[in-house]
């Protein structure tokens, strides 16, 4: 018994042994490179197909409803087809007894009421006990504006980042995080549009998630940066930069690996509405943890090649001093 | 070893050994309100609680639009009707007299030039004062005039903006009587930017009654009938209206002229007529109300009059006799229902413009109590895996961290509890998603602590240096947080603001627990040990 206090008192194991050199730097050029085409690609596909907007985002009308017994779907669908609401989506929602019914948006902000009152009658006529789980309608101008709201969170917190990162560190620093954040933003919506999770407002509040730990992340690598900036004086930036990475990289993955230990039961048993959040957080921590390596850190060879090395030949460059805490 | 050795991180003087620990135990303390029913708890215990939002209890959410349009046109109708009584009064003739809805304007011109200045006078004095605040008014209504003799009247814009405000005021004092009237508990009525009321119904499933008794502006209103209009012409003649009545096809010849306001009423009950049985509203008039009734009936014995309701003649009944007890009944096609409402709806009194159900949602309570018993589990897996891998991979530094960490989440839940925050479902995420964050200041502080035993630092010296290294960058990470959930909050609607919430109380606790509390266990274990090698 104490033998086994003893052993849980000790590391169990470690992610990445001690004294690990991986020459990150060395693979930089194919990383933007794949990372940039990985982006891309997600940029066309939300473009076309497209993501699959939300009732949020798109305005209409869903409802859940469950039959007592398994449900009859073509007497429900040729019901509801008759209805002058344009089309009818009905799919099974996980049990038989259980479906989902989506309308398109109406025209009319009072249409949407007169639709869901019509649908509802015409539902519990057909399939009689039926109960009615859940209801959501959203009007044509507030989807436009839940939209707007939320794409104006995501863009403000990107500039807040960089600001914040600028303030903290220099603007090489801003500037990297911004575009690796860029990167990583649009392979999540990728994400989204290959796997047609729903794109809603709380999908937008897994990206913003996302990038607040990603930025943590990085926060943590340019720290490290400065640190060894300070320190080895006349070591190459490239060196320095791979010198920070491998020194930090067992906070990174083992930071990743906390969240993911969080989130991964939140899609398996988190239920329907939480599952397409939690499968969004899961691929961005794994996208943000390897740009936090790939990506962010080598962005500053860059832009800082020059600039940010300091005691070697290359001081014709003004160098703003970093701040001393 | 003397305590003057114990650097000053690793160093806690008992008061704050003392003060953190009854941190910890108040927040137990608050979080048990709501674990327990009220009435097992001893009177002096704090009642506040964490609310479930109605993703989580079931109930229903709308978002109500105040037709801010319709609160200018009835104005501008108000204005014409005005202009016309007053100017025929006065003696000035005028062509082409309308109301430009768009440009809020009401224009005629006036045939003799030179009464211009006095159709000028007679418009100014159809303005009504608006408070400008600070005891200041203004007219509602601009007048000017161009040199072609026309005449205009426009509404400025404070008062559209004290108009549309006052209408939306108004309404939410109406839509809550008219809630209150169908019996539903804790329903809460806020209004929401400019023209927009949002009501939610705990534990309603079928809002339709609500929305049906919402849908209606139910202004009613007494006229007298043009008896020498004909009905079915095209249009019908000046200060006439036709209106439909309660079967199909009949039409009616209303005078404009309002003779009595449905606001003039003081009371409404739904009952059945003595002889008929039939289901009728009965009414009585306040004193104002019952003094121009008087006038009317008085003055109009065997001539029909007409009460409308929204646009619609529900009857017209000719007036036998003078009325002036100050109340009367209404009969039309009703049944107990319909008769009902009506009376509910006349006693709220008449929204002062129409309202649309811009945003529904509605969830039944088993789906609630499905998504909680979903996040429940989730939560405790999610547990028991980050306490796994912080054990596993940490050892004992992780094992306390996982100590930090239940602390983390009771500390959080006596935060919602103390602010009484709204727990959605979005919010049951947050906190799981806290349990992955929390622990990254551990992660940091004990790869630091790692470092610096490996750089040949003495274990003290290793630990003072991993917490006040580490405690830079974990500052700097949790801000990031913190930026990205304001954005959030600021921009996202409902729900999802619950998660923001949840997630920002979560970083901001954490910050507190992975550090402070991780290093009391820290210092309390070091100091009983002594060990000669950190177990990192």
């Amino acid at each position: 018994m104490i033998a086994m206090f003893e052993r849980l008192s000790r590391p169990l194991f470690r992610l990445v042994p001690d004294n690990t050199h991986i020459p990150f730097m060395r693979g930089r050029i194919a990383g933007l490179a794949f990372s940039a085409l990985l982006s891309v690609a997600s940029v066309v596909l939300a473009i076309t197909p497209g993501l699959e907007k939300g009732i949020d985002f798109k305005g209409g009308i869903t409802m859940e409803v469950r039959t007592p017994g398994p449900a009859d779907l073509p007497t429900i669908r040729t019901a509801l087809a008759r209805l002058p609401f344009g089309d009818v989506g009905v799919q099974q929602f996980g049990d038989p007894t259980t479906l989902l019914l989506r309308l398109p948006t109406q025209g009319e902000e009072a249409q949407t009421q007169a639709a869901v009152a019509a649908t509802r009658s015409t539902i519990e006529q057909v399939a009689p006990g039926v109960r009615i789980l859940r209801v959501e309608a959203v009007g044509n101008r507030v989807s436009d504006e839940l939209f707007q709201g939320g794409m104006i969170a995501l863009g403000l917190s990107l500039l807040a980042m960089m600001l914040y990162i600028w303030f903290r560190f220099e603007w090489q620093f801003g500037v990297g995080a911004v575009v690796t954040l860029i990167l990583e933003v649009t392979k999540v919506i990728g994400f989204l549009a290959v796997t047609r999770i729903e794109f809603n407002l709380t999908t937008v509040a897994a990206v913003l998630t996302i990038v607040g730990f990603s930025v943590n992340d990085k926060v943590v690598v340019y720290d490290r940066m400065r640190e060894n900036l300070r320190r080895f004086k006349t070591m190459p930036l490239r060196e320095l930069i791979d010198r920070s990475i491998n020194e930090t990289l067992n906070r990174t993955l083992g930071t990743s690996m906390t969240l993911l230990l969080a989130a991964l039961p939140l899609a398996l048993f988190g239920g329907d509405t939480l599952a397409g959040f939690a499968w969004c957080m899961l691929f961005g921590i794994v996208i943000s943890a390897s740009s936090s390596i790939f990506i962010a850190a080598p962005i500053l060879l860059f832009l800082g090649e020059n600039r940010l090395r300091r005691g070697t030949e290359a001081v014709a460059a003004p160098v703003k001093a970093a701040p001393r805490t | 070893m003397s305590e003057s050795r114990f650097q000053a991180m690793m160093y806690f003087a008992r008061w704050k050994i003392t003060a953190i620990l009854s941190v910890c135990v108040l927040g137990l303390l608050v979080c048990i309100p709501n674990l327990v029913p009220r009435a097992s708890l001893p009177g002096w215990f704090p009642t506040r609680q964490v609310n479930l939002g109605l993703d989580l209890r079931g109930g229903s959410y709308l978002l109500l639009e105040v037709d801010v349009n319709a609160v200018v046109r009835e104005r501008l109708e108000g204005l014409a009707d005005g202009a016309r009584t007053r100017l025929r009064a006065a003696n000035i003739g005028y062509v082409n007299l309308a109301a430009d809805q768009a440009q809020r304007r009401l224009a005629f011109r006036v045939r003799d030039p030179a009464q211009v200045p006095a159709a000028m006078a007679v418009m100014r004095e159809l303005g009504n004062p608006v408070a400008l605040g600070a005891g200041a008014t203004a007219p509602d209504i601009e007048v000017a005039s161009s040199p072609d003799g026309t005449v205009s009247a426009t509404l400025t814009e404070p008062s559209l903006r004290a108009k549309a405000s006052g209408a939306v005021e108004q309404s939410i004092e109406i839509v809550r009587r008219r809630i209150d009237e169908t019996g539903v508990s804790e329903s809460l009525i806020a209004r929401q930017g400019q023209s927009r009321i949002l009501v939610q119904l705990p534990g309603v499933e079928d809002p339709n009654r609500i929305k049906q008794l919402l849908g209606q502006t139910a202004r009613m209103t007494f006229h007298l009938l043009d008896e020498t209009a004909n009905p079915t012409a095209a249009s019908p003649p000046p200060g006439v209206q036709f209106l439909p009545g309660d079967r199909d096809g009949q039409r009616y010849a209303v005078r404009r002229r309002v003779e009595v306001d449905g606001a003039n009423l003081s009371n409404a009950r739904a009952g059945q007529n003595g002889q008929t049985g039939e289901w009728v509203v009965n009414f009585t008039f306040d004193s104002i109300g019952t003094r121009r009734f008087a006038e009317i009936t008085r003055a109009n014995v065997n001539r029909p009059f007409a009460i409308v309701l929204d646009d619609k003649v529900i009857t017209a009944p000719v007036i036998r006799e003078p009325i002036t007890g100050g109340s009367g009944q209404i009969s039309g096609s009703f049944s107990a229902q319909t008769a009902n409402d009506l009376a509910v709806l006349l006693r709220a009194g008449a929204l002062p413009a129409p309202l649309t159900v811009v945003e529904e949602r509605t969830v039944g309570p088993e789906l609630g109590a499905d998504a909680i018993r979903a996040g429940m589990i989730a939560l405790s897996v999610g547990t028991l895996f980050v306490f796994l891998y912080m054990g596993l991979a940490y050892g004992l530094f992780g094992w306390f961290a996982n100590i930090a960490l239940l602390v983390n989440l009771i500390l959080l839940c006596a935060c919602l509890t103390l602010l009484e925050a709204t727990l959605t479902l979005p919010g049951i995420a947050g906190i799981v998603l806290t349990l992955g964050t929390a622990l990254d200041a551990n992660v940091l502080i004990n790869e630091r602590i790692r470092e610096e035993t490996r750089n040949g630092r003495s274990p003290l010296n290793a630990l003072e240096t991993g917490f006040s290294k580490a405690s830079g960058t974990i500052m700097d990470s949790n801000l990031t947080n913190l930026i990205a959930m304001a954005c959030l909050y600021g921009f996202g609607s409902g729900p999802v603001k619950g998660f923001a919430v949840t997630v920002a109380i979560g970083t901001v606790v954490q910050m507190w627990t992975a550090t402070t509390l991780v290093r009391l266990l820290v210092s309390i274990w070091y100091r009983t040990r002594r060990p000669r090698t950190l177990p990192v």
